[in-house]
Order: structure tokens, then C-alpha cells, then sequence
């Protein structure tokens, strides 16, 4: 077989089980294809080693045992954010240099053990704190898709920008991601390819670098709906080492990808349609709808009212939750310690050591949120947000009171944009990107990013699709469907 | 509400970050950015509404009050910048 890399995971499960290839020969096919994209800067920490003594573990294994798990021997990109033992974690940052975990996450720990082969860890943004990866210490991961001829480097989203990118340039059959705000849904649209958020609780927290504890979820970057399906599945599960993962049975997934919508309700949220919104993007959208009404559901005008702050409630509670979390980095106990002059005491050492170690995305948010939290304010905004977020789930709980099976609305705001257009803007034009994706971190709902168009320019436009709580089944299906009627096959064309 | 550059300097502090005093104002003008599109939230009636504390209505779980872990001072020294006979070392603290 030819081009391998280029395989989802659902062809390659396939494959390896008839015995048309090997994990082993797959994962040569992505190490090649890593090897000749270092110009997308998508892997940023190679373990070539460890990938192929997975591989051939997983040969061993497939041969051993015909009901192998679906992930045996494929071949997956990690995110930097997910510790992983022994091999660097920074987070995409300088003031995780040199850190070597020594445990395993348990989303990478669960992957490993139903057989996933690991190729490198992903670029990202700082601390996850982006929407383009400009804000990585790796330096920007650059889009695979290119504005037809020009050669403008495009950002692939973020935080989980290398990631996205990785996914799209076929150097991997899939990929691990992490959204607080959008960071998988937004890079999946950006880069024309499917990426799911389950549910809060769903996929551990133990072990990923922690930004905004209340709102992190890991979810998978694939090539198709089926494939983050088969992901998802192997993603979560209840672990004891993290309070706030559900104990719940994990259904098959993949099992339930019908795609049969005849009936649903699906919802179209009147606030989404926003002053200034691209004509594409509400082309788009326009064209979501029809096809899902044409697969045989019901559209139904919905509303949610307290849409427009979410974003401003985000912005309250993520800084503040990080500012927490990020206490920790003090040059103590890992990572980077500045160099101390003469008669520096303990408080210089952390000054100076989060001064250096901290890019200047990361720096603003601690310090909004160390401003949130305290003393005189912690009322007038952090409680107020908290007020707001509650307000926010509600908006969520009385549609799906009223029967709505899932929502639908556009990914993001725009396709992707150049790296570095967006330098001279205030950190607000930034914070936009996630308009449509932070509602849904806040009430705690799955929701998935599917590629369903391209905009004038040859470049890829997500729909994303919103569920109830815990049923990521009935979501996937959904999506199927969606993907089906969309029917998106174009990939970008190799320049790298 | 506005924040100016001393007030940027104490937040700076309460996080212990060192902020160079010539960078200030601009840091100043940038939370006044942000805390603008936050003062948004002052328009939404949360009157008798509660502030969420979990996304999904769960009890934590219990469980016994032993010890589960422990005994792997190496690894938990592993990373340390600067660790000496088996403690992190850190620059003096009392005088």
C-alpha cells in the first residue's frame, strides 16, 4: 500500500486487521512524512524510538489477538500538553524547558494501552492560551492550506495549532487536542478536519498541564467523524486520580454512527448570527442547515439569550483559574529557574523566573486574573462571571428541556487567517475567534467541529454541531450525518 | 474603572512577575482593554442566581483516608532546577 500516512484510522485499523500492512509500516509512513514537513513546525519533540518499539508491539499484539483494540498500531500525534514519561512536556513553554515527566497522563496512558503508537509531541500554544499557536516557544506551526496561489503562511488555529496541522498534512493518522475555549474545534476548522470537545468529565484531566481546570477537556483531531469516534473511545473512561471525571460506562461509539437524523430537532440559535459576520461564513451555514433538513431533521429557531457573554464570562474565569494553576511554575520544583544575582532572595527568584519562563499572552492572563481575584473584586467580577456561566448553562438546559436534540452553528468566525495579521490588534480581536466555541466549555456541553465547505479562496469552513450532556453517541451520529451530506474531500497541496 | 500604572504594579507583584517600571503604562492600557470587554457582564441581571461551582451536578467521590502513594523521592526530585540531599534547595529565606 502506498501513501499510509495518508490512511484515517478506521482505513488503517482496517488494513492492519486483513493484513495488508503493518503498524510498523505505518509508522515508517508518518516518520517520513515528519521528517520532510519541518516547515509546518507541527512536531516539536520527535520520538522516533519510542514509536517504533510501540509499533512493533503492536504487530506482536495484532497478531496475538484478533479482538486487539481499535487504536492498536496507529500511529498518533500527542499534544505537547499532555505529559507523557520521560519525554519533554513543556506545554509550549519556556518555563517548562527541559521538563521530563516522570508519570504518564492518563488520556496518553489509556491510548497507549489499547495499543496507540506515539510519533512526537505537537506544538501549541503557550499554556494553551491562543487562538493561532503564535504564542508557542516552538515558534508558530504554519497551516498546511495555503489562499489558492498566494503563499502567505496561514496560522492552522489554536491552541491545538500543531495538532491541526499535523492531521491535515497527513504526517499523522490523528491526533490528541485540548479545548478550554475552541482550542480543538477552532484549529480543526481552520485546517479542514473533524474535532470533538466530550462533555466535561469525559476524558481525565489528570496529567495534562492545567489551565482553566473547570473548563480543560481532551478530545481527538481526526480525519472523519467514524475516526473521532473510535478516538474518543479509547480517550476516556472514569479515573480515580482526577475528582471530577464522570464514572460512567463508555459507550461504543463507533457503533452508534447511524447517521440517521429523521426527526431530530436540531437548533439554530438566533444569537449566533452576528453584526459583521462574513457573508461565507453565514453562507455556510445557510448550507448546514439545508443539508441536515434534507437527511430528515427538523430545524427549529431556538434562543440563547445570555450568548453574547460568554465570551466576557470566559475572560473572567479562565485568567482566574489559570492565575490559580499557574502558581505553581516558581522555579522550585521543575522547569526553568532564572539566574539569581548577588543577594536575590526567594521572592526575586520567582519574579524573575516567571518574568522569564512566561511568554507575554501568558503573563496577561495571570495577572487578569490575579486582579479578578483579588481582594475588592473577587465579587464585582469573578462571582459575577461564575453568575453569568450559570446563566450561560441554563441558556443550554430550557432548549434541550424543550426537545432540541442538538444545536447547529458555525465553527468560527472566519477562515484562517496569516500569521502575524493580527499582531497589531488588542488582545480582545483575538479573543473573538472562540465567539462560537467558549459558550460551550462554559455549560460543560460536547461539542464538534465538522469540515463542510471552502471559502472563496480554496480555504476550509467548519459547521459545528452542539450536544446534551454525556451523549457524544447521539452527537456523533449527528455529525456523520452532517459530514455525509457535506461530502468534503479536498486536502491541501503539498508546498512544504 | 480604570487601571493605572501603579495599580499594574501591584498586580504585577501580588503575581510575582517583575514587569520592568518602562513597560507600565502599556501593560496598564492593555488590562484597561480587557477589563472593558469584561465590564460587559455588569449588564446582565444575576440577581438570586447562584455562582456556579461544578458544570455538572456531581457529588466528589470518598474514599478511605490511607495512603495510596508515596516513597519516590527521586522522581519527585527528578526535575528540580537545583536539589540537594534529597530537598529542593531554594536561595535564603530567613535573615
Amino acid at each position: 500500500m502506498s501513501d499510509l500516512n495518508k490512511l484515517g484510522l478506521a482505513e488503517a485499523r482496517d488494513a492492519l486487521r486483513s493484513g495488508k500492512t503493518s503498524s510498523k509500516e505505518l509508522t515508517q509512513a508518518c516518520l517520513s512524512a515528519i521528517e520532510g514537513a519541518g516547515a509546518l513546525n507541527a512536531f516539536v519533540h520527535h520520538t522516533p524510538e519510542i514509536a517504533l518499539a510501540q509499533a512493533d508491539a503492536a504487530d506482536a499484539r495484532l497478531k496475538a489477538d484478533k479482538d486487539a483494540p481499535a487504536m492498536c498500531g496507529l500511529p498518533i500525534g500527542i499534544k505537547d500538553l499532555f505529559c507523557t514519561k520521560g519525554v519533554p512536556s513543556q506545554a509550549g513553554s519556556r518555563i517548562l524547558e527541559g521538563f521530563k515527566p516522570e508519570y504518564e497522563s492518563t488520556v496518553s496512558q489509556n491510548l497507549f494501552d489499547a495499543g496507540s503508537v506515539m510519533l512526537g509531541k505537537l506544538n501549541m500554544d503557550e499554556f494553551a492560551m491562543g487562538s493561532s499557536n503564535e504564542t508557542s516557544v516552538y515558534g508558530n506551526a504554519v497551516n498546511p492550506w495555503r489562499r489558492g496561489n498566494e503563499d502567505t503562511a496561514l496560522t492552522p488555529g489554536g491552541s491545538s495549532g500543531g495538532s491541526a496541522a499535523a492531521v491535515a498534512a497527513d504526517l499523522c493518522l490523528a491526533a490528541t487536542g485540548t479545548d478550554t475555549g475552541g482550542s480543538i474545534r477552532q484549529p480543526a476548522a481552520f485546517t479542514g478536519i473533524t474535532g470533538i470537545k466530550p462533555t466535561y468529565g469525559r476524558c481525565s484531566r489528570w496529567g495534562i498541564v492545567a489551565f482553566a481546570s473547570s473548563l480543560d477537556q481532551a478530545g481527538p483531531m481526526t480525519k472523519s467523524v467514524r475516526d473521532a469516534a473510535i478516538m474518543l473511545e479509547a480517550m476516556c473512561g472514569h479515573d480515580a486520580k482526577d475528582s471530577t471525571s464522570a464514572d460512567l460506562a463508555v459507550p461504543n461509539f463507533e457503533a452508534a454512527l447511524t447517521g440517521d437524523v429523521r426527526g431530530k430537532k436540531v437548533g439554530i440559535p438566533k444569537e449566533y448570527r452576528m453584526d459583521g459576520m462574513p457573508e461565507e461564513i453565514e453562507t455556510l451555514w445557510q448550507d448546514g442547515i439545508a443539508m441536515m433538513k434534507d437527511a430528515g431533521a427538523e430545524m427549529v429557531d431556538i434562543s440563547l439569550p445570555h450568548t453574547k457573554y460568554a465570551l466576557p464570562a470566559y475572560y473572567v474565569i479562565a485568567p482566574a483559574e489559570a492565575s490559580s494553576n499557574l502558581a505553581r511554575y516558581d522555579g522550585v520544583r521543575y522547569g526553568h529557574r532564572a539566574r539569581l544575582e548577588q543577594g536575590d532572595g526567594i521572592t526575586e527568584m520567582y519574579e524573575k523566573t516567571r518574568a522569564e519562563g512566561f511568554g507575554p499572552e501568558v503573563q496577561r492572563r495571570v495577572m487578569i486574573g490575579t486582579y479578578v481575584l483579588s481582594a475588592g473584586f473577587y465579587d464585582a467580577y469573578y462571582n459575577r462571571a461564575r453568575r453569568v456561566r450559570t446563566l450561560i448553562k441554563k441558556d443550554f438546559e430550557d432548549v434541550f428541556a424543550q426537545g432540541i436534540d442538538c444545536i447547529l452553528t458555525p465553527a468560527t468566525p472566519s477562515a484562517a487567517f496569516g500569521l502575524g495579521e493580527m499582531t497589531d490588534a488588542d488582545p480582545v480581536q483575538m479573543y473573538l475567534n472562540d465567539v462560537f466555541t467558549v459558550t460551550v466549555n462554559l455549560a460543560g456541553l460536547p461539542g464538534i467541529a465538522v469540515p463542510t465547505g471552502q471559502d472563496r479562496k480554496g480555504l476550509p469552513l467548519g459547521l459545528q454541531l452542539i450536544g446534551r450532556p454525556w451523549e457524544e453517541a447521539d452527537l456523533l451520529s449527528s455529525a456523520y450525518a452532517l459530514e455525509q451530506a457535506a461530502g468534503f474531500v479536498a486536502k491541501p497541496d503539498k508546498w512544504w | 474603572m480604570s487601571i493605572d500604572p501603579s495599580t499594574a504594579a501591584r498586580v504585577a507583584k501580588l503575581a510575582r512577575i517583575r514587569v520592568e517600571p518602562d513597560a507600565l503604562p502599556a501593560l496598564a492600557q492593555e488590562f484597561n482593554t480587557i477589563l472593558g470587554f469584561i465590564e460587559q457582564l455588569e449588564e446582565v441581571d444575576v440577581e438570586g442566581v447562584e455562582p456556579m461551582t461544578s458544570v455538572t451536578p456531581q457529588r466528589l467521590k470518598r474514599r478511605e483516608d490511607v495512603v495510596t502513594d508515596g516513597d519516590q523521592q527521586d522522581k519527585v526530585l527528578a526535575n528540580a532546577p537545583d536539589a540537594r540531599e534529597g530537598f529542593f534547595a531554594v536561595p535564603k529565606v530567613v535573615e
